[in-house]
């Protein structure tokens, strides 16, 4: 047995707006108006967004560089954190599936600004990516 | 004596230069080290009677063992593990990406728990054979895995050092180069006479002189391009080992998989000198290590 996926149960996703909880979303800036990254595991900046209080933390994303598993290990700080949605423009299939096991549900095609996006899910305007956006290495600076 | 023949650049006859070589010799043992892409067999045509599987140690977790401290992620150099831990909601999981894992065991090594063991995941195989008395061996990876080093080290493990060793390596300057040149006594580079090869051919310079291995250059398709690689290697103090013009009965013969010496034996005596070259050059940079 190496590891066991736990899929995203879709009871999850309708109780997103009525449940506090602390949204992360994929930023190339540090604040509220900056872009949202289309990049999961190689975007520059995660922002972690508190839906109760509307406080948010602004964090660099070390990963971006790394030659490989920088997905895997986004997907690992983003877990830590104790995120429950994620808003982003594309994932990959391992960072898919790291956020799958932490039971994070992960909205894609998200774009506009970072408040927009929390306004957006909000409102219900993202889709739950079931299966990952787009394949192995897509952040990739060169690609 | 082990010899490989490596190079910067693709594609400038790295496996003509290691066939010809190889066959103008007595008491050869060929290793194709360039396990993505093989294709010294082409020219040799062996007779292969050994088949083995080259595998990879990757983790496996004991999940009655694991608490999800997170130690196993922690030292992967390759960030190839995840760790989930358990909230009151779900149990903690670990996420094994093997196509990222190197193999290197520390994960294994440092568990806290002992949770960890290694499995061997099959990733390519080697095959061994003979062409009259020339013995051959080489390596072949699967497709769609990614770390051939793993499979170079099983080629390599046939070495037998009472014959003369010669690797065909893979071309560039990265991982699978080092491990295919790693522990020659010679490393032959080919190039050629373009921006390209001069471009790749430093490049190359500069890991074979980080592994204190004794090298030579050979120039292939001598004659077409420009004077910049001579310029260079003697401005470096180089040696030029062999040059070999740019001839189409050489291209009609690599195109019909036939290696030249044996279409041209006159061949076989500019190869025996630039084994001799090579000789000379070892024997010279012994003498220099002893001094």
């Amino acid at each position: 047995m190496t590891l066991a996926v736990n899929t995203v149960r879709t009871a999850d996703v309708i109780e997103r707006t009525v449940m506090i909880m602390k949204i992360c979303i994929t930023s190339e800036g540090k604040t509220l108006d900056s872009p949202v990254d289309p990049r999961f595991g190689r975007c520059r900046n995660f922002i972690f967004f508190d839906s109760e209080t509307g406080n948010f933390e602004a964090c660099e994303n070390g990963n971006a560089q790394f030659q490989g598993g920088a997905g895997i290990q986004s997907g690992q700080l983003v877990a830590s954190k104790g995120v429950k949605v994620v808003l982003t423009g594309n994932v990959g299939p391992n960072a898919h599936q790291v956020l799958s096991a932490a039971g994070i549900s992960v909205f894609t095609g998200v774009s506009g600004t970072v408040k927009e996006a929390v306004e957006g899910y909000k409102n219900g305007k993202y889709k739950a990516a079931v299966v990952p956006s787009v394949g192995s290495k897509f952040g990739m600076p060169n690609k | 004596m082990i010899i490989s023949v490596a190079s910067g650049k693709g594609g400038t006859g790295k496996t003509t230069i290691a066939v010809n070589l190889a066959l103008s010799l007595q008491n050869v043992q060929f290793l194709d080290c360039d396990v993505e892409e093989p294709n010294a067999h082409i020219f040799l045509k062996p007779k292969i009677y050994g088949q083995k599987k080259a595998v990879i140690p990757v983790p496996e977790i004991d999940q009655a063992k694991c608490n999800y401290c997170g130690k196993c992620r922690e030292v992967c150099a390759y960030h190839a593990i995840a760790v989930v831990p358990a909230s009151v909601e779900k149990k903690g999981s670990v996420l094994i990406f093997p196509h990222l894992c190197h193999g290197c065991g520390a994960c294994s090594q440092l568990c806290p728990f002992g949770a960890i063991r290694e499995v061997d995941k099959e990733i390519g195989i080697i095959e061994t054979g003979e062409k009259d008395s020339m013995w051959f061996v080489h390596g072949r990876l699967n497709v769609g895995e990614a770390m051939s080093p793993p499979v170079i080290r099983q080629v390599k493990q046939y070495i037998n050092s009472s014959k003369t060793v010669i690797i065909d390596a893979p071309p560039g300057t990265s991982c699978p180069v080092i491990a295919a040149v790693k522990g020659s006594d010679f490393c032959v580079l080919v190039t050629e006479p373009t921006p390209f090869g001069l471009n790749d051919l430093i490049l190359a310079v500069e890991v074979l002189r980080k592994m204190a291995i004794p090298f030579g250059v050979v120039i292939n398709r001598a004659d077409i391009g420009d004077a910049k690689v001579e310029d260079y290697c003697e401005k470096e103090n180089i040696p030029i080992l062999m040059k070999i013009p740019f001839k189409k009965e050489i291209a009609v013969s690599y195109s019909e998989g036939i290696p030249i010496v044996e279409k041209d034996p006159s061949y076989r005596d500019k190869f025996n000198n630039l084994y001799l070259n090579i000789n000379g050059l070892k024997n010279e940079a012994n003498s220099h290590h002893k001094r």
